[in-house]
């Protein structure tokens, strides 16, 4: 009799009508100040001298150079931090031990480093006066100025993002299902596959979802490790900066607009996710 | 009732011992794996810096750490992450209350958009901020007229980690407040308190430390931030410079020491907040029991 | 104080939560408003409360109007389902919210306010927990605190929400005691919902019964158990055998027996409905006069009187039965046995009524 009835009036513990739209107008008004406005920018800016000029953008060589190499460090990026997540979250979620939430704070830090500082410690540990730098120079491999050290850099910002979507999920569930697996023969391998994988699956998604829009924006920690090296070392969002800093405005606006419509994607796919699976169990 | 024969019932917690003894295989494996990834992807290159640092000994680390226009830029840092987040608090309460409590028609593309900064790659919303806080541009003409200056000045830092800020306290609020007992407020209302009494003394306090979490978010976000701040901020040395594009410079003129002084800074910073945060969402789960 | 309640009505969208109700409550009196889900209880006591208001009608209080007045201005006790206690507030706090929130000029000071409320919590059986948490209490302990929280601010009338159903069962039943005890100290106006008919009857001076948005029935629990006034209230109220029957001059053949029908409860001949209570069930071991064969399938003998459910013989129809213990010796009962019963009494319903 309480539920679905009672639940649509609330008069007593009400704002009054004028308050309700008043915060209502505030809220709207933050928003559109502080996020839709950007994006919109965005678009605008682009399209600022035409279509065509818009176009005209994407007919620079380095801008492509730049889209393959983002895709590149993401499609290396992502599924290493996927499975770091997996693999991690199974020994966090699924059992007890000493220094367990230590581990958790730790597998948190790098969303506590600031970007330029992660993409620092690279240069510290694979420049030509780091650590490892000079033995690497030896072998013919070069990792700060050049992929690797791009690639290492994103790992190092998208580390959390699956593990964090993961561990809490698993914890919910419990061991329950996995044990039942097990007790009836299956290998713990295929009860990862056939149980564990299915009850996480959304969430896993969302995870990566995540996990790939940062890695294709980062920009503070690839912009330490890359040299800016033209049609070698420049992301995405690395040329944005590039062709801004040239006051090339529409082309910056332009390469940019793709990255706004990643983001775009991203959002519209990761609310598919919440609204079909429920936001309680994911995020 | 004259016994109290019912003693304090003892908080349970979700993970008991139990998880010792489960039969599930492959702990040696898969945290081996997880503590050899952490180490080689994280913490080791952490090491590097925190080694590198103290190879300085402490005088020439204060030397390098701590210039006068260093410590402009962690003023400036500290300062505009502190705003932003405090601003974004505000804000942030009063977008997760409207988005939980009422209904209105655009309500689900609203909660949508207010993801977007998780979203948008920084260098992005940079170049757009910039666009729209310059003297000729959507908002930075008419402030302009107003006489206001955003763009290039420390107001458009903090309006950049603003942006950044945003979706973190609006994600950590929006949860508390939709798994607060709407009954409450009514007890509240039924002992006679007023709405803002009952907002003040009941509501409050109950997603404070959400609250507070978010703001702390923010401002860990914000301290570290680069890509959406370089490009409104000016990045004038003393004035408009943060701490972050301090350490760039400083690797651009292969000042090592100084740049490896002011990431040893902002790492501790780092750290403090992370434990500060994992302080903070402890207490605020304990409130949610 | 006494409530009156004129023809309140309340919709919610197309739905009716209540249908025309009146009431009328008595001061001191303590009234259970008893129905199943969704019969509109609820409803009701939010109603009274100032939670909601009525789409149409009136509720006085003492003979004032109060069906436009919040719930803050009304001064009504509510205790509610899940007790809705402050969680970051110690015991003490929670009772002392409504002293604290007064306007300044009608707040006691500190001193006073420390003693009312420590008043309250002995009251409760609970001053030695006044530094606790809720989160640190039982579930009868943070009942007890909701009450003395509601009766810190002196309400005129106390309203409680399903008081004890979060409740185990034998807590409920110390709880149930203990409230009424303190009800006859207090002589407090007061209302409870409640679904479980067993509370309605044993804690009410008067039960309201209530279903599909209406007043089925109000009277003491001894006259709504003997006389229920509706099809409803007999098959909510107890347990009970079900017969669909036909009415001939006046008289029905219930359970193989003739049944004379009192004149005035059924319009006339025709179809009807015959309702038995298992105790007005009577068991013979051999053939008697207008009985009416059937086999024993189940009995329960623990307790003061024994279970029996029967199929009867023609459409293997279950009726439930309870005897005494010293007559289930007497007829030596076991499953599967033959036997015949009788209705010694029953109450007829129009299945038009129905």
């Amino acid at each position: 009799m309480a539920g679905a009835a009672t639940s649509k009036s609330r008069i007593a513990a009400g704002e009054p009508l004028w308050l309700r739209l008043l915060l209502i107008a505030l809220a709207i008004s933050f928003l559109i100040l502080i996020v839709i406005l950007p994006i919109a920018a965005v678009f605008t800016e682009a399209l600022r001298q035409g279509i065509g000029a818009y176009f005209a953008s994407f007919d620079d060589p380095d801008v492509w150079s730049a889209i393959r190499l983002t895709l590149l460090v993401a499609a290396i990026a992502v599924p290493l931090n996927t499975l770091f997540g997996v693999v991690a979250s199974w020994a966090i979620a699924k059992f007890e031990f000493v220094g367990k939430s230590l581990l958790v704070t730790l597998i948190d830090l790098p969303f506590s480093v600031s970007p330029v500082v992660a993409g620092f410690v690279y240069v510290l540990v694979f420049g030509v006066h780091g650590w490892f730098g000079a033995w690497f120079a030896e072998q013919g491999v070069q990792i700060i100025f050049a992929v690797p050290g791009l690639v290492l850099a994103t790992m190092f910002v998208t580390f959390p993002f699956v593990a964090r979507e993961l561990i809490p999920l698993m914890e919910e569930q419990g061991n329950d299902e996995e044990e039942a697996a097990l007790s009836l023969g299956a290998s713990g391998f295929r009860t990862f596959l056939r149980v564990t994988l299915p009850n996480i699956k959304w969430g896993l998604l969302y995870g990566v979802l995540l996990c790939n829009a940062r890695a294709m924006g980062e920009f503070g920690a690839v912009s330490v490790v890359s040299g800016h090296i033209r049609g070698e070392t420049n992301t995405m969002p690395l040329y944005v900066e590039i062709l801004y800093n040239e006051y090339n405005f529409v082309a910056a606006f332009a390469v940019a607009s793709l990255l706004a419509m990643l983001a775009l994607v991203t959002l519209v796919l990761k609310k598919l996710i919440e609204w079909r699976f429920g936001a309680s169990t994911v995020g | 009732m004259s016994a109290d024969a019912i003693t304090v019932t003892a908080p349970k917690r979700s993970t008991g011992s139990l998880r010792k003894e489960t039969i599930l295989p492959g702990f040696g494996l898969t945290l081996g794996l997880t503590l050899l990834y952490l180490s080689l992807i994280v913490l080791m290159p952490l090491a590097a810096l925190v080694i590198k640092a103290s190879g300085m000994g402490l005088q020439g680390f204060i030397d390098a750490a701590f210039t006068s226009r260093a410590l402009a830029a962690y003023r400036l840092s500290f300062g505009t992450a502190l705003i932003a987040a405090a601003i974004v608090a505000v804000i942030g309460v009063i977008i997760s209350w409207v988005l939980v409590r009422y209904q209105f028609p655009g309500k689900r593309l609203l909660d949508a958009c207010v993801d977007l900064p998780f979203a948008l790659p920084t260098a992005v919303a940079g170049i757009a901020l910039a666009a729209i806080y310059a003297e000729n541009g959507w908002l930075g003409a008419p402030l302009a007229a107003l006489g206001l200056k955003i763009a290039f000045t420390p107001l458009g830092i903090i309006i950049a980690l603003m942006f950044e800020g945003l979706p973190f306290v609006v994600r950590t609020v929006e949860p508390v407040l939709q798994d607060l007992d709407k009954e409450v407020e009514e007890a509240s209302a039924s002992l006679g308190a007023g709405r803002i009494q009952t907002f003040v003394k009941v509501i409050l306090p109950a997603i404070l430390p959400a609250v507070l979490t978010g703001f702390a978010l923010a401002f860990a976000r914000g301290l570290g931030e680069y890509g959406s701040v370089i490009f409104i901020a000016g990045n004038l040395p003393m004035v408009s410079e943060i701490a972050p594009l301090l350490i760039i410079i400083k690797l651009e003129q292969f000042d090592y020491a100084g740049a490896t002084a002011i990431a040893t800074v902002m790492l501790v910073a780092g750290f403090v907040m992370l434990f500060v945060i994992n302080w903070l969402q402890r207490w605020n789960k304990r409130r949610g029991t | 104080m006494d409530i009156e309640i004129t023809h309140v009505s309340k919709q919610f969208g197309t739905f009716a939560a209540l249908n025309d109700v009146s009431l009328t409550v008595h001061p001191g009196e303590l009234v259970a408003l008893l129905g199943p889900s969704g019969s509109g209880k609820t409803t009701l006591l939010r109603i009274i409360a100032g939670m909601e208001q009525p789409t149409m009608g009136t509720v006085l209080f003492g003979g004032q109007d109060l069906t436009g007045h919040s719930l803050r201005q009304r001064r009504v006790g509510f205790v509610f389902q899940h007790y809705a206690l402050f969680r970051h507030m110690t015991v003490f706090e929670n009772v002392a919210f409504g002293l604290r929130v007064k306007p300044r000029i009608h707040r006691p000071r500190e001193a006073e306010i420390r003693g009312r409320v420590m008043k309250l919590l002995s009251l409760v059986q609970l001053d030695h927990f006044a530094k606790r948490y809720p989160s640190q209490l039982s579930g009868g302990q943070r009942q007890r605190v909701a009450l003395a929280r509601a009766l810190a601010i002196e309400p005129s009338v106390l309203l409680l929400d399903e008081p004890f159903g979060a409740l185990d069962a034998k807590v409920r039943k110390e709880l149930r005691r203990w409230l009424r005890g303190l009800h006859d100290e207090m002589q407090l106006t007061s209302l409870f919902v409640t679904h479980d008919q067993e509370e309605a009857l044993e804690l009410a001076d008067r039960v309201v019964l209530m279903n599909n948005s209406v007043i089925e029935q109000v009277g003491s629990p001894q006259e709504v158990y003997d006389h229920p006034a509706t099809s409803f209230a007999y098959e909510f109220l107890g347990h009970v055998n079900r017969f669909d029957c036909r009415v001939e001059d006046g008289k029905v053949a219930v359970c193989g027996g003739e049944i004379v029908v009192p004149s005035g409860t059924v319009n006339g001949d025709g179809q009807a409905v015959a309702y038995v209570r298992p105790h007005d069930i009577e068991i013979f071991n051999g053939a008697v006069m207008a009985g009416q064969p059937a086999v024993v399938r189940y009995l329960t003998a623990a307790g003061p009187v024994a279970k029996i459910e029967l199929s009867l013989a023609g459409d293997g129809a279950l009726i439930e039965a309870e005897i005494g213990r010293a007559q289930l010796h007497a007829l030596d009962l076991r499953v599967g046995q033959p036997v015949y019963i009788r209705a010694r009494k029953a109450r007829v319903f129009s299945a038009a009524m129905h």
